[in-house]
C-alpha cells in the first residue's frame, strides 16, 4: 500500500490517493523515494511496570513518526506511560544457532541465584 | 513479575485481562449536570449541538480513511483521532438532549436528525479529497477547535468545562499529528509540495465560517458559558502560520502581514453571517455523510447491539 502515497505513479487503485493529479507529476517521483518505510521495534513501560517491555513493531519514515505511530498502535488502551522506539536494524540479536554456547552453561549454576538469603518482606521488586 | 508475556508485565496487577489497560476515567465523574442559573436550556442545547455536530461529522470523515489510508499505521492513527472526536460528540449530544428538555438521547440526535437540523460548520462535512487535503482540513479544524476548547474549559457550565478539559488533551495531539504531515508533505518532494498546496487551497474557502459567531454563541458567551469564535482568529492565524512556515507554505489569502482581518471579507472566503452550517445551511456533502452514518439506525429503528 505504501507505494500509493510515496510513489503513486499511474492512476493506481485508490482514486483518493493517486487521483486528482494525473500523469505529469510522475517525473518528480523517479528519484530516491523509498517504496516502504523501515521497521521499528517498540518498547512500552506500563503504569506499574518498572522497565520497558517489547510489545511489537511498526513501520515509520523517521524516528519521531515512529514514536507517534507507537503511541497510536500500542498505547490505545491506556497501557503506557513511556515509549521507546528503535530501528530494528539497530538491534543486534543473539542467534538461535548459538543457543547452546550462549545459554546452556548457566543451566547448572544454581549458586548464582541469591537463594541463600532471607529477603525481608518490605523489600520490593525482588 | 514474569516478563515472558508483555501483557502480564504491563498489567502488573495479576488480573486476568484480555487487554492490559487499567485505570480508565470518566470525564464527567463528579460533575454537576444541572444547567447553570440564568442560562436558557434551548440556547445551551443549540450550542452543544454545534460543537457536538462538528465533532461527529469530522469523526465520520476521518473514519472514511479506514481501509483506505496510505499506511496501516496512519489508518490506526486516523481512527484514533476519529474515536476521540466521537467521544466528544457523544458527551455533547447527550448534554444537548438533556438541556432542551426534549428527552432525546445522543443516538436520537446523531441518527434521526436530517441535514437541516445539523449545526456543524461546513468545513467538517466537505469530502476528504486526497491525503494532503485531509491533512490540511484536519490541521485547520484542530487548530481552531483547540483554541476554542482551551477557552471553553473555563465555562460556567460544568459539563462543557469538563468536556473541553478532556478535549484539549485530545485535540492537542490531533493538531500535532496534522501539523507533522503538513510539514512533511509541504517541505517534501516537489510533487508532495504541489499536492499539499492544492489541498490547503481547497480547504481554505471554508475557513472564514469558523470565526463567524452565531447569535446563540454570542448570548452564551456573554453569560460566560460559550466561546465567541471571532475571538479565536488571532491565535488560529499565529499557530497556522507557524506550521506553514515550517512547511514552506503560505496561507492562500496571505497577501501581506496585518491584513488578516480584511482578508476575512475577501472573495475567497465568502461566508456571510446567517448562511452557514450553524444555521443548518449545508452542502450536499452532508447528505452523503448522513446517508451512510444513519443508514443502519434508520433501517432498523430502535435496534440495539
Amino acid at each position: 500500500m505504501s507505494g500509493e502515497l510515496t510513489g503513486g505513479t499511474s492512476g493506481g487503485t485508490s482514486g483518493e490517493l493517486s487521483g486528482g493529479t494525473s500523469g505529469g507529476a510522475t517525473g518528480a517521483l523517479s528519484g530516491g523515494v523509498r517504496a516502504s518505510w523501515p521497521l521499528y521495534e517498540v518498547f512500552v513501560r506500563g503504569k506499574r511496570g518498572l522497565n520497558h517491555v517489547h510489545v511489537g513493531s511498526l513501520r515509520a519514515p523517521d524516528d519521531e513518526t515512529a514514536l507517534r505511530h507507537a503511541r497510536d498502535l500500542y498505547t490505545r488502551r491506556n497501557e503506557g506511560v513511556s515509549i521507546w522506539v528503535t530501528r530494528s536494524d539497530h538491534i543486534t540479536a543473539s542467534s538461535p544457532d548459538e543457543k547452546d554456547p550462549f545459554f546452556a552453561p548457566s543451566g547448572d549454576k544454581v549458586y548464582r541465584h541469591p537463594t541463600f538469603y532471607e529477603i525481608p518482606d518490605d523489600v520490593p521488586h525482588m | 513479575m514474569s516478563h515472558d508475556n508483555p501483557y502480564e508485565a504491563l498489567g502488573g496487577d495479576g488480573d486476568a485481562r484480555w487487554a492490559f489497560g487499567t485505570g480508565f476515567t470518566d470525564p464527567l465523574a463528579g460533575v454537576d449536570t444541572t444547567a447553570p442559573a440564568g442560562v436558557d436550556g434551548g440556547d445551551l442545547a443549540a450550542y452543544c449541538l454545534m460543537l457536538g455536530d462538528d465533532a461527529l461529522v469530522m469523526s465520520h470523515r476521518l473514519q472514511e480513511w479506514c481501509t483506505r489510508a496510505p499506511e496501516l499505521e496512519e489508518e490506526v492513527a486516523l481512527a484514533n483521532i476519529a474515536l476521540d472526536l466521537l467521544g466528544q460528540a457523544r458527551l455533547l449530544l447527550a448534554r444537548a438532549g438533556q438541556a432542551d428538555g426534549g428527552g432525546r438521547s445522543e443516538d436520537d440526535l446523531a441518527f434521526l436528525r436530517d441535514a437541516p437540523d445539523f449545526r456543524n460548520v461546513r468545513l467538517v462535512e466537505a469530502a476528504n479529497g486526497d491525503f494532503a487535503r485531509s491533512m490540511a482540513r484536519l490541521l485547520v479544524f484542530a487548530v481552531w477547535r483547540l483554541a476554542l476548547l482551551d477557552r471553553l474549559a473555563g465555562s460556567r457550565d460544568p459539563v462543557l468545562a469538563a468536556v473541553a478539559a478532556k478535549g484539549v488533551k485530545e485535540v492537542a495531539y490531533h493538531r500535532d499529528y496534522a501539523a507533522g504531515w503538513v510539514v512533511r508533505l509541504g517541505d517534501g518532494t516537489a510533487y508532495s509540495r504541489e499536492r499539499m498546496k492544492e489541498g490547503l487551497a481547497a480547504v481554505w474557502p471554508l475557513v472564514a465560517e469558523l470565526f463567524v459567531p452565531h447569535e446563540v454563541e454570542l448570548r452564551l458567551a456573554r453569560a460566560g458559558v460559550a466561546v465567541d469564535p471571532s475571538q479565536l482568529r488571532a491565535e488560529f492565524d499565529a499557530v497556522l502560520d507557524q506550521v506553514l512556515d515550517a512547511a514552506r507554505l503560505t496561507r492562500p489569502d496571505a497577501a501581506r502581514p496585518g491584513e488578516a482581518d480584511a482578508a476575512q471579507e475577501g472573495p475567497a472566503d465568502a461566508a456571510p453571517a446567517g448562511a452557514g452550517g450553524r444555521d443548518g445551511r449545508h452542502g450536499t456533502e452532508l447528505d452523503e455523510v448522513l446517508s451512510v452514518m444513519q443508514s443502519v439506525a434508520r433501517a432498523l429503528p430502535g435496534a440495539t447491539w
